[in-house]
């Protein structure tokens, strides 16, 4: 609920600083090894947006993936959550370096 | 996978997204990819306007094939990659924005405020239950005699825990969180700004019992520290990997219990290093004092290096 209200801000703060009038779509980037689910996010977007400036507006959410750092094989791979293992030698020793965007990137606006 | 359309090199979500055309179904744009490197370089008919690199720019040019009719339709594909038939970039605006922005903008003020009273401050978190009061009042009592100290206190309702931490002779705020599930950078800022000034001490937060929202939160402490009890069994660490990843230290509480439950300690620090290698780990009981000589020590430490680290600064 706190990231919605985050992305109702800036949306908020976006419209008044360029004087725009109403917003069609709202474009996120959330990495899988972000705090947030997206589906999460589209289950409150709709509660919170009411009588905001976003109401009524399409919210548009990029999935990224989670990169990490294998220390055993050097090298990046991609992992679903954290604390899953390396996908190709299986080992725990992974450095997160990639996927953990909360961002709101863009708005098409009318 | 590309930041900039989303693509990856085995599926490209532009090709589908321009499927009707298939002389336009050639290789997404080179863009910069997340490992730093670059994809194929995409071809529209015409070599000529063959593409080096689109990494930091937008499509404002337009793509024609060797027919001249346009081969790339730049509907919408701008830096996020997202797409929408019958957007065009100039109704796109691009923001770029971290949704957490204003938290950490307000957790930055806080460090600074912090750094100002060469103020340590740890950030506790737990789920309900698992003796982060108990733990503090306890080990208050015991610092408060080497440093001043003070603790901020996250609860959804009531002052109990701020009056248990100052029936230990230590000032302590009570944040009233209402319906919130965690503590925010701007609660923090409000609440020390009501402590007594604690210049060269020790601030502890109490945030909210929960092991998911707590995490993502800045509050601009120097450290976040895991409280888990022996009764929450040995998997918390890989259901809550996230509470894990985010903190330095994890503080095994009621290890007097140990003998009693059928808990593999092993097996707990193993899983939240599976999060987070570099995970540090203690086991204390706050009933018992058992542990807590180890603990007073790591403080010990962070606060010779936060000391060390206002001296640099200052040279």
């Amino acid at each position: 609920m706190a990231v919605c209200l985050g992305i109702i801000q800036i949306v908020e703060e976006e419209v008044r600083h360029r004087s725009l009038s109403r917003v069609r779509s709202i474009y996120l980037e959330i990495g899988a090894l972000s705090h947030v689910a997206p589906d999460a996010i589209r289950f409150c977007f709709a509660v919170v947006a009411t009588r905001t400036i976003a109401e009524g507006a399409a919210l548009e959410i990029l999935e990224l993936p989670g990169i990490a750092w294998c220390m055993s094989c050097s090298s990046s791979v991609e992992i679903a959550r954290r604390g899953d293992p390396c996908p190709c030698c299986g080992s725990y020793q992974l450095q997160v370096i990639g996927g953990e965007q909360m961002r709101v990137k863009e708005l098409e606006i009318d | 996978m590309c930041t900039v359309c989303g693509c990856s090199q085995a599926t490209s979500s532009i090709e589908l997204a321009r499927g009707r055309d298939p002389e336009s179904q050639g290789r997404c744009c080179p863009h910069r990819q997340d490992d730093g490197e670059r994809h194929d370089a995409h071809f529209h008919g015409d070599e000529r306007l063959q593409h080096s690199s689109h990494a930091r720019h937008s499509h404002d040019h337009e793509h024609y094939q060797s027919d001249g009719r346009q081969a790339l339709l730049t509907c919408g594909a701008g830096p996020a990659g997202l797409k929408v038939k019958g957007t065009s970039r100039e109704r796109i605006i691009w923001v770029e924005r971290d949704i957490l922005g204003k938290n950490n903008a307000i957790a930055a003020d806080n460090r600074t405020l912090f750094a100002a009273d060469e103020l340590l401050v740890f950030n506790l978190m737990s789920s309900p239950g698992a003796g982060k009061t108990s733990l503090l009042v306890r080990a208050v009592s015991e610092l408060k005699l080497s440093y001043p100290t003070g603790v901020i206190e996250g609860d959804q309702q009531t002052s109990n825990d701020a009056e248990r931490i100052r029936a230990a002779g230590v000032p302590a705020i009570q944040v009233n969180t209402g319906k919130g599930c965690h503590l925010d950078a701007a609660m923090i800022g409000e609440a020390y700004r009501r402590l007594p000034r604690l210049t060269r001490g020790i601030l502890f937060i109490e945030n909210v019992g929960n092991l998911v929202c707590p995490a993502a939160f800045d509050l601009g402490e120097a450290c976040k520290i895991v409280v888990l009890s022996m009764t929450e069994g040995e998997d918390k660490p890989l259901k809550y990997p996230d509470m894990f990843a985010a903190s330095s230290l994890m503080v095994i509480n009621k290890i007097d219990l140990a003998s009693l439950l059928e808990c593999d300690l092993d097996k707990t620090i193993g899983y939240a290093r599976r999060a987070n290698p570099k995970i540090e780990v203690l086991t204390v009981s706050a009933r018992t004092g058992e542990g807590f000589g180890a603990l007073y020590a790591w403080i010990g430490r962070q606060v010779a290096h936060q000391r060390q680290a206002v001296e640099d600064a200052r040279r």
